[in-house]
């Protein structure tokens, strides 16, 4: 098969071993998977799935449903080059037979992995509730037990189909339809583990809830599915971890987020990514905000392959207002195809879209974002900043920026920057004693300082650490 | 032994163009020295190959600090081996706090052997003395805040120079106009902080046409430079006559080096000021 012919000549011509940037993410643990389901996608796989998960018929029918539309949909012709045989990948992998309360419940290794990553640590200073999935299955969870008693749910989407049926299924697919877009109706056909998570009125959670998503297997698809209720007044902040240790082989990545924001209501969702360079990241990302709510993505894409992901703020009722903040950063083999899109669809709401991207050693990064003003939203404002910064010759950014405005009434700004490291500015930095890698990496911290400072402190020097590991070796 | 840097037969090109033709100069530590000349003369082309900028290209000649050759070291190295340069106009780097630069700057200039990655002198410890330093130099504490050099007015840049230089404390250092574009009051400010980092401590070698800063920093020497070559040197009193008269006299003595002169000054297309 072509595809097969592709696949290997990719595989083989990948970098994973010239590239430098091995970091604490790049280990394997071993593990046994209680069940790994044959590789490929068909009918079989994803009734397998449902029967491992004991799910209720609607489910199953979904799925099923799902899987035809994800047969039937072509590839987008547009944004990355994904050349990946779908029938090459595990869909399903259950590592551990029950998720853990405590750390100690976990399996040992599989603690161990999160040890690693710090995710325990974390836990007990500054979060109010984690979720750490292991391939397909969430094996730890955790909730501060007062935020329980105030009624905040942060569950497994998998529990939250048993437990909060009623209340899942008024919003499940309802964001993002099967029917949305290919790689929706993929995860919609084998979904497996991501949060739900439910925020009662007026209930203001002060520290994050953090989910943490490892891919493990080799040829691995990971399927997370999140749904976010922040009811009327209520607060929230999320965010998602997520990487994979490198092999020459792909892995997909390809979750669905869905997000209600109610009136009044407030939700930032920060995903904090490092993918290994193997993996195809294919993520569709939607929220609704009503009267006067807020909702921020603030979406940090370090490593993968190939990124395409445009988290989406639809603005439906006056007053709400739809932020995205996107930092992307592509080096050798990596292509960022990120961007965010923002739909007012009502009067008087607001929409701001910063986005900051760095391309080095042959990377690419493209900003693809969408501004739609919908008839009868007068008086919205929306205004998008897009800067790229590009630091050596051999490395591309491109930008692709649509707005479509159906009402006069309107303010819609966009400016769009692109620069590259100026010799200037190395000389300079350099000439105070700063060696010249170290140079660049301040001139790029520099670069993405005005998205870093929106972030709390923790995560704030975490993506800057992130970013120092990156431009590691940059400069030969 | 004190201190010394020695600039020998220095030809240096931009481009294909010839701008040095053969500079000789010898500064020790604690000595202060006027560079002046017309425009386009070459001074701010000395500075850049001192600090050993990558478009201005050494064709000859030797720049030595104290046996070792400068020439082989790459900007940092030479800023750790105690060389600095105040910009004529330094550039902006947005996002980079001047405090945050200015720690990690120190810090490699006083541990020379520093590696990446290691640690930066503790944080409490260089605020203090940025605090005090700041004090010193008349600046708002605030300016450590800001990013370097971005959105600053002409005399904010030049304190930040001048800041930069008080809390490096180079052996050497090499002021590029720092005078230029300043009001009255901030160039007797900028003079006098000069002269208190100064006192004695470091090797100056100031580039100027205004006379206030060479008052408060009495040059021991004064080198004319035209055409690409220090044609005279001498004590104060020939920066004092260059004030008063003008280079008439040089370019009199000199019609070779003027000639030279007016042809670069003509094609002063080069980049960043020759």
């Amino acid at each position: 098969m072509a595809t097969d012919l592709i696949t290997n000549e990719l595989s083989e011509s990948k970098p994973s071993d010239e590239i430098g940037e091995i970091n604490k993410y790049d280990f394997r643990t071993v593990s046994t998977a209680i069940f790994k389901a044959r590789k490929g996608i068909d009918a079989e796989i994803v009734n397998q799935i449902s029967d491992m998960k004991s799910e209720p018929d609607w489910m199953r029918s979904f799925r099923l449903r799902s899987l035809e539309i994800f047969e039937s949909k072509p590839m987008p012709t547009w944004g990355g080059d994904v050349s990946l045989d779908f029938q090459d990948i595990y869909y399903y992998l259950k590592p551990t037979d029950h998720q853990g309360k405590t750390w100690d419940d976990v399996p040992q290794e599989i603690k161990e992995t999160f040890d690693k990553l710090g995710i325990p640590e974390a836990e007990k200073k500054y979060l109010a509730g984690v979720k750490a999935q292991f391939e397909s299955e969430v094996v730890y969870g955790s909730l501060q037990e007062d935020l329980a008693k105030k009624g905040v749910i942060f569950t497994d989407t998998d529990t939250a189909v048993r437990e909060h049926s009623e209340l899942l299924r008024q919003y499940f697919g309802n964001i993002i339809p099967p029917e949305d877009n290919k790689f929706a109706a993929l995860n919609s056909a084998v979904w497996s583990g991501g949060s739900f998570i439910y925020i009662p009125p007026g209930v203001k959670v002060e520290f994050p809830l953090q989910a943490y998503f490892r891919i493990n297997a080799e040829s691995m698809g990971q399927f997370e599915r999140t749904l976010i209720i922040v009811d009327e007044g209520a607060q929230i902040h999320y965010v998602e971890g997520c990487t994979a240790p490198m092999y020459t082989t792909e892995s997909l990545h390809s979750a669905v987020v869905e997000v209600i924001v109610k009136r009044g209501g407030r939700c930032r969702y920060t995903t904090i990514q490092n993918w290994a360079n193997n993996i195809y990241n294919l993520v569709t990302k939607r929220a609704m905000a009503y009267r006067d709510a807020t909702m921020e993505w603030v979406d940090g894409n370090l490593g993968s392959h190939l990124t395409m992901k445009y988290p989406a703020v639809y603005m439906m009722e006056p007053g709400a207002r739809g932020e995205i903040l996107s930092i992307a950063f592509s080096s050798k083999g990596q292509h960022q195809d990120a961007g965010a899109k923002l739909v007012h669809c009502a009067p008087n709401t607001t929409g701001r879209i910063i986005s900051k991207s760095i391309s080095k050693n042959g990377g690419r990064s493209s900003y693809r974002g969408l501004v739609k003003i919908q008839k009868g939203a007068v008086k919205s404002k929306c205004n998008v900043v897009c800067d790229a910064l590009i630091l050596d010759p051999a490395s591309r950014s491109d930008t692709y920026p649509y707005i479509e405005v159906e009402e006069q009434d309107v303010s819609v700004g966009h400016e769009a920057s692109v620069s590259r490291i100026g010799e200037e500015q190395l000389f300079y930095l350099t000439s105070r004693g700063l060696t010249e890698s170290e140079a660049s990496t301040m001139i790029v911290s520099g670069f993405v300082e005005p998205l870093i400072k929106e972030l709390p402190m923790e995560y704030a020097v975490e993506m800057n650490r992130l970013i120092q590991l990156q431009m590691e070796g940059s400069v030969g | 032994m004190t201190d010394t840097l020695t600039i020998r037969n220095l030809h240096v090109s931009v481009g294909d163009t010839p701008i040095l033709k053969g500079v000789d100069l010898e500064l020790k530590r604690g000595e202060t020295h006027a560079l002046m000349g017309p425009n386009g003369c070459g001074k701010s082309t000395l500075g850049m190959a001192l600090m050993g900028h990558p478009n201005y290209e050494v064709t000859a000649g030797e720049i030595v600090l104290n046996g070792t050759n400068v020439l082989e070291m790459r900007p940092d190295e030479r800023a750790r081996a105690g060389l600095f340069m105040a910009f004529q106009r330094p550039v902006a780097i947005p996002g980079v706090k001047l405090a945050d630069f200015l720690r990690h700057a120190t810090t490699n200039v006083r541990r020379p052997d520093r590696k990446e990655g290691e640690d930066l002198i503790p944080m409490r410890e260089f605020r203090q003395e940025l605090k005090s330093k700041m004090q010193q130099l008349k600046i708002d504490p605030e300016f450590a805040r800001r990013y370097v050099n971005d959105g600053f007015s002409g005399g904010e840049m030049k304190r930040a120079e001048i800041l930069q230089l008080a809390m490096l404390e180079p052996k050497f250092a090499i002021l590029d106009e720092t005078d230029s574009g300043l009001d009255a009051d901030a160039v007797l400010l900028a003079s006098q902080s000069i002269a208190e980092i100064g006192r004695k401590q470091i090797g100056l070698l100031i580039i100027t046409h205004h006379d206030k800063l060479l008052e408060h920093n009495r040059p021991d020497y004064t080198h004319v430079m035209l055409g690409g070559r220090i044609v005279e040197t001498g004590g104060i009193e020939l920066a004092q006559e260059l004030h008063a008269r003008g280079y008439d006299r040089i370019r009199q003595t000199y019609p070779e080096a003027a000639a030279d002169n007016s042809a670069m000054a003509k094609g002063e297309a080069l980049p960043l000021g020759a």
